[in-house]
């Protein structure tokens, strides 16, 4: 076992927290208020290639690891949650899908103009009666006359990045299976969409509690018409490929979730060494002690999950259940690390004036989005019962 | 063309400062930094880089970590670089140092059309004396203080400031040009800068790869070749403290400013 | 005989570069000639200006002898009329070789810190930097240093010599260093604007100064750089050397830094003041570097500083010291700042510096 960097992961975590520190937390709190996109930001990310930090060169990638991609995660929202889940969304369930199960016409097209930034991804799973119950989509997508293009019709929900996004991954149903038992399911395949196909649109803007920069929208399809050879992977396997590709997703949370708890124990450390009562820095308190030791601790340990999921994804080895483990410890460490933080800070904590009550609302999310924090129990479950 | 950046590797100041018992500084203990005016001459030679496709060298003199900033600099951007490295340097006021770095980039080779950046001036020592003395032992023009270069084809065109506004100088190639950190914002590395940084050529020059160098002599290098030496060195005392105001409300405020009145300071 | 660095006995006399620009003698020389005048004294010898220029007023030249010069050489060359590195270098170089100075001091200033060590480097000798004390005299040094560290002087030993002793701050002025320059010679020093000060105007010396045409050797073919132009800023430079109050602000405007200098120029206005700062906020690109006190900065000494938001780092604590009444406000009570403050306030710098403000208006209508 190796709990070492090396020399380039080293080198990259440096300048990430270099372009956090300067470019990303001057903003965070802007971003929140105003629950601003902050495209300027996606702008100098792409250019050091942190939109496409894993993927091979000869995709446009920066050839780096999965690591490497997890660690840009956890920086970017040390100080700053929506920059953070950018990254996520755009790299776990938009590039990496294309990678995964594209075709080399469809890597060679998208790739390169996903590592570079110059579009961003998103993806549509969940629908307003399908969320956990994934099986529950009404989308369609179905075979025109001349059965060269597609058409898509229905409507997607919650969908990060979607407002800025250029390539989507869609899950539609495209036929109905009948098992050998005469029982019916339903056939869902993935499909790339551009934001030009005609009858594609996005739609409302969710105003939401934490990572308020973040775009999240709906998409509709009225009448939507793709090209035939915009399938992603076989026709019938977008269920699997949607969960795969969530499995993936979900490190990126963690990441997301392990970024916000260090970036508010940070501040709380700071913060508790200025802070003066009873005539002296509360951080003399063994209480104040006591508490950022044991954050600290958990906080560690939820980092460990999240690496070696990460290490496990890279290597080619199986991490489902490693990525649910990492996002249930993290999200759940985030949520309490940071509601502790604000404690600590008191009456300034709670108000905007200082950023762990952004960090806490910004938390929240991780023990609900790609998958809620019962949906991991689930998967872990199922794994070490069977 | 190349550009010829010499860099070097300071503790940061800016932040914990460690001083040993002795009243010396304790480097060890202290975080390393690329000196701010150095980034600014490697981040000009990038610009020209970008906009020409020259070469860019990076050449530093430094104990053997210094490896680690020049790499990070060939993840900038930078295409080669050299470590000057050797026991014999140490000990080396600016004089000795600049007769070391003009020896190092003579055996990189100075062509007719190259340019030396240098940053003006280096936080630890703050001296500005290196960049200039270099050029007069490399026998080329200099311009000190550059806060804006442009370079057509063998003319370089550069503002100099002065503290009073500036002069716009112009001069030909070969010539050194030392930089100050307003010159620009300097580039972060990239990811994959990063991933390609030490596949990149690092050559060390030690003692034996410049001794046939004239300007290499043990009466020229070093401790012993240093015109300089220190005669004493001392820590600033501590003023002593004064009166801390109770609170930090209106009352305070105004007790403050009337003690100001009663002793005529306002 | 040929020029030789090492042969120290050769050289006699201290010499100071009197910076011109556009006709105009620059303060600095005239600080530099005052203490230039106390090492004369130390050593016994004979005090000389060095002019470079075209057209230089003679009056400006005579006027060099006020401040304590004995001899001025006046290099006067149509060449010479704008600073350039090549032509300066190869006059001064050229005077230096003919007359052997043993001390030659320098302003540290943009041309001064340009010009200081390509000469040296021609001549093979030791320069230092920025220097803010010097002394010829070890007992005069002995006494700087009972005031100025934490050395117990007489219980050090001292080596007796009549060398150059430049004192400097180092590593951003967390140390002072007292560098000499024993085997060569002239022992070159640039020196720190501001720092030393001006003696009075004593016009029975200026009578008395020689003044020295220098034969100047130079031809266009000397300066391979090109003046284009010369530009002098159109806003007024912050006068912060010689201000009289400063209000600085720290790393601690971080928050909005816009209106952490809004407020600390009101409160620099109600106080007749200049607005000054760190060098982080320079660094951080909120205010530009002319504002700047500190090791890399400015060094001031005001009779009131005001310190907003800055901790104290020690480069910053090396610019402003001196100052007679210091008024630091911090959040954090632990800063450094506190040790050198006349007056501490632990608080925010948002909220005590308006009321700071208000009382001091009303004070000062009261009067």
């Amino acid at each position: 076992m190796d709990f070492h960097l090396s020399k380039e992961q080293l080198m990259i975590q440096k300048m990430y927290r270099e372009f956090a520190e300067n470019e990303v937390k001057p903003l965070a709190q802007e971003v929140d208020e105003e629950e601003r996109f902050p495209e300027e930001t996606v702008k100098k990310m792409a250019k050091l290639g942190m939109m496409g930090i894993y993927f091979p060169k000869e995709y446009g990638g920066a050839g780096a690891d999965v690591l490497s991609y997890v660690m840009a995660v956890e920086e970017m929202s040390k100080v700053c949650g929506t920059t953070g889940v950018i990254i996520s969304a755009h790299t776990s369930l938009c590039a990496a899908p294309i990678f995964e199960n594209g075709t080399e016409e469809q890597k060679k097209y998208y790739l390169p103009k996903l590592c570079s930034g110059e579009w961003i991804g998103a993806f549509g799973l969940t629908e307003p009666g399908a969320g956990t119950d994934a099986q529950g989509q009404q989308t369609t997508a179905v075979l025109d006359e001349k059965g060269e293009n597609w058409i898509l019709n229905g409507s997607k929900i919650f969908i990060t990045n979607a407002g800025y996004a250029h390539v989507f991954i869609v899950m539609a149903i495209t036929g109905v299976r009948v098992d050998k038992k005469g029982r019916k399911s339903k056939e869902i395949s993935a499909f790339i969409v551009e934001r030009d196909d005609p009858g594609f649109s996005v739609g409302k803007h969710e105003k939401k509690m934490g990572i308020r920069g973040s775009s999240t929208c709906e998409l509709i399809f009225e009448d939507c018409v793709i090209p035939k050879d915009r399938m992603l992977g076989k026709q019938g396997k977008g269920f699997a490929l949607a969960m795969k590709t969530l499995d993936g997703g979900r490190i990126g949370i963690a990441a997301q979730a392990l970024g916000l708890a260090e970036g508010a124990i940070q501040e709380t450390i700071a913060y508790t060494k200025e802070r003066v009562q009873f005539g002296r820095p509360i951080a003399k308190q063994q209480n104040t002690q006591f508490e950022l030791a044991d954050m600290h601790a958990r906080t560690e340990a939820a980092k460990f999950l999240v690496y070696s999921a990460a290490m496990k994804k890279e290597n080619h080895e199986p991490y489902s259940v490693d990525a649910a483990m990492a996002k249930l410890v993290a999200a759940e460490t985030a949520s309490d690390v940071t509601r502790r933080c604000v404690q600590l800070f008191g009456g300034y904590g709670y108000t905007r004036e200082y950023p762990v009550e952004r960090m806490m609302r910004d938390a929240k999310i991780t023990e609900i989005y790609e998958g809620t924090s019962e949906v991991q129990r689930m998967v872990i479950s199922g794994a070490i019962m069977k | 063309m190349k550009l010829i950046v010499c860099v070097k590797q300071v503790p940061d100041t800016s932040g914990v400062v460690a001083v040993k018992e002795d009243g010396t500084m304790d480097r060890a203990a202290m975080d390393t930094i690329t000196n701010h005016d150095d980034l600014a001459a490697v981040e000009a030679a990038l610009q020209i880089k970008d906009a020409t496709g020259c070469k860019v060298v990076v050449i530093s003199m430094g104990p053997p970590p210094a490896e680690g900033m020049l790499r990070e600099l060939l993840a900038r951007g930078a295409d080669e670089a050299v470590l000057v490295s050797a026991r014999e340097f140490g000990g080396s006021d600016t004089y000795a140092t600049s007769q070391i770095l003009a020896a190092a980039i003579k055996k990189v080779g100075v062509e007719d059309d190259d340019v030396i950046l240098c940053g003006r001036q280096a936080i630890d020592g703050d001296t500005a004396q290196v960049g200039p003395q270099i050029a007069e032992k490399l026998h080329v023009p200099q311009i000190s203080y550059a806060a804006d270069i442009k370079v057509e084809g063998k003319s370089v065109t550069v503002k100099r400031l002065l503290e009073d506004g500036y002069m716009t100088l112009k001069v030909q190639t070969p010539c050194l040009i030392t930089c100050v950190k307003e010159l620009n914002n300097p580039r972060y590395m990239s990811v994959g800068g990063i991933m390609e940084c030490y596949q990149k050529p690092l050559e060390v020059y030690n003692y034996e790869t410049l001794k046939d160098d004239p300007l290499i002599d043990v009466d020229t290098i070093g401790l012993k070749g240093s015109p300089t030496n220190v005669y004493k060195s001392f820590s600033p005392p501590v003023k002593g403290a004064g009166m801390m105001m109770e609170g930090a409300d209106k009352a305070t405020v105004e007790q403050l400013v009337s003690i100001l009145n009663d002793k005529h300071i306002i | 005989m040929a020029f030789d660095s090492k042969d120290t006995a050769a050289f006699k006399g201290v010499w100071v570069f009197c910076e011109q620009r556009e006709g105009q003698i620059m303060s600095t020389s005239y600080q530099l000639l005052s203490e230039g005048r106390k090492l004369a004294n130390d050593l016994g010898v004979e005090l000389c200006g060095v002019v470079l220029g075209s057209g230089v007023k003679e009056e400006y030249i005579k006027a060099l002898g006020g401040y304590g010069a004995d001899r001025v050489y006046n290099c006067d060359h149509p060449l010479l009329k704008d600073y350039t590195t090549d032509a300066y270098t190869k006059v001064i170089c050229d005077l230096v070789e003919d007359k052997k100075p043993e001390i030659f001091l320098i302003g540290a200033t943009n041309i001064g810190r340009d010009l200081g060590p390509r000469c040296a480097a021609r001549l093979h000798t030791g320069l230092t930097a920025d220097c803010t004390h010097l002394d010829v005299d070890v007992a005069k040094y002995k006494e700087f240093l009972k005031t100025t560290s934490t050395i117990d002087v007489d219980n050090t030993v001292f080596e007796e010599n009549t060398n150059l002793k430049m004192t400097r701050p180092a590593f951003g002025g967390h140390l002072m260093a007292t560098i000499i320059c024993p085997r060569f010679r002239p022992q070159m020093s640039t020196v720190r604007p501001g720092v030393m000060q001006t003696q009075e105007f004593d016009q029975a010396h200026a009578d008395k100064t020689v003044i020295e045409q220098v034969d100047v050797k130079l031809e266009a073919g000397d300066i391979n750089v090109e003046i284009v132009e010369i530009v002098k800023a159109a806003k007024q430079m912050v006068d912060l050397i010689g201000a009289d109050v400063v209000v600085s602000v720290g790393r601690g405007i971080s928050k909005d830094p816009e209106k952490g200098i809004a407020l600390a120029q009101e409160l620099a206005n109600a106080l007749g003041g200049v607005l000054g700062s760190s060098r982080a906020c320079v660094d951080a690109g909120w205010i530009t570097a002319d504002h700047q006190v500190g090791q890399t900065g400015k060094t001031v000494h005001p009779r009131i500083y005001v310190a907003l938001g800055i901790s104290g780092a020690i480069q910053h604590k090396a610019g402003m010291q001196d100052s007679e009444c210091i008024i630091a406000v911090n959040k954090n009570a632990d800063a450094p700042i506190f040790e050198v403050a006349s007056y501490g306030i632990v608080g925010d710098l948002y909220k005590v510096t308006p009321m700071l403000t208000e009382a001091i208006k009303a004070a000062m209508a009261a009067k």
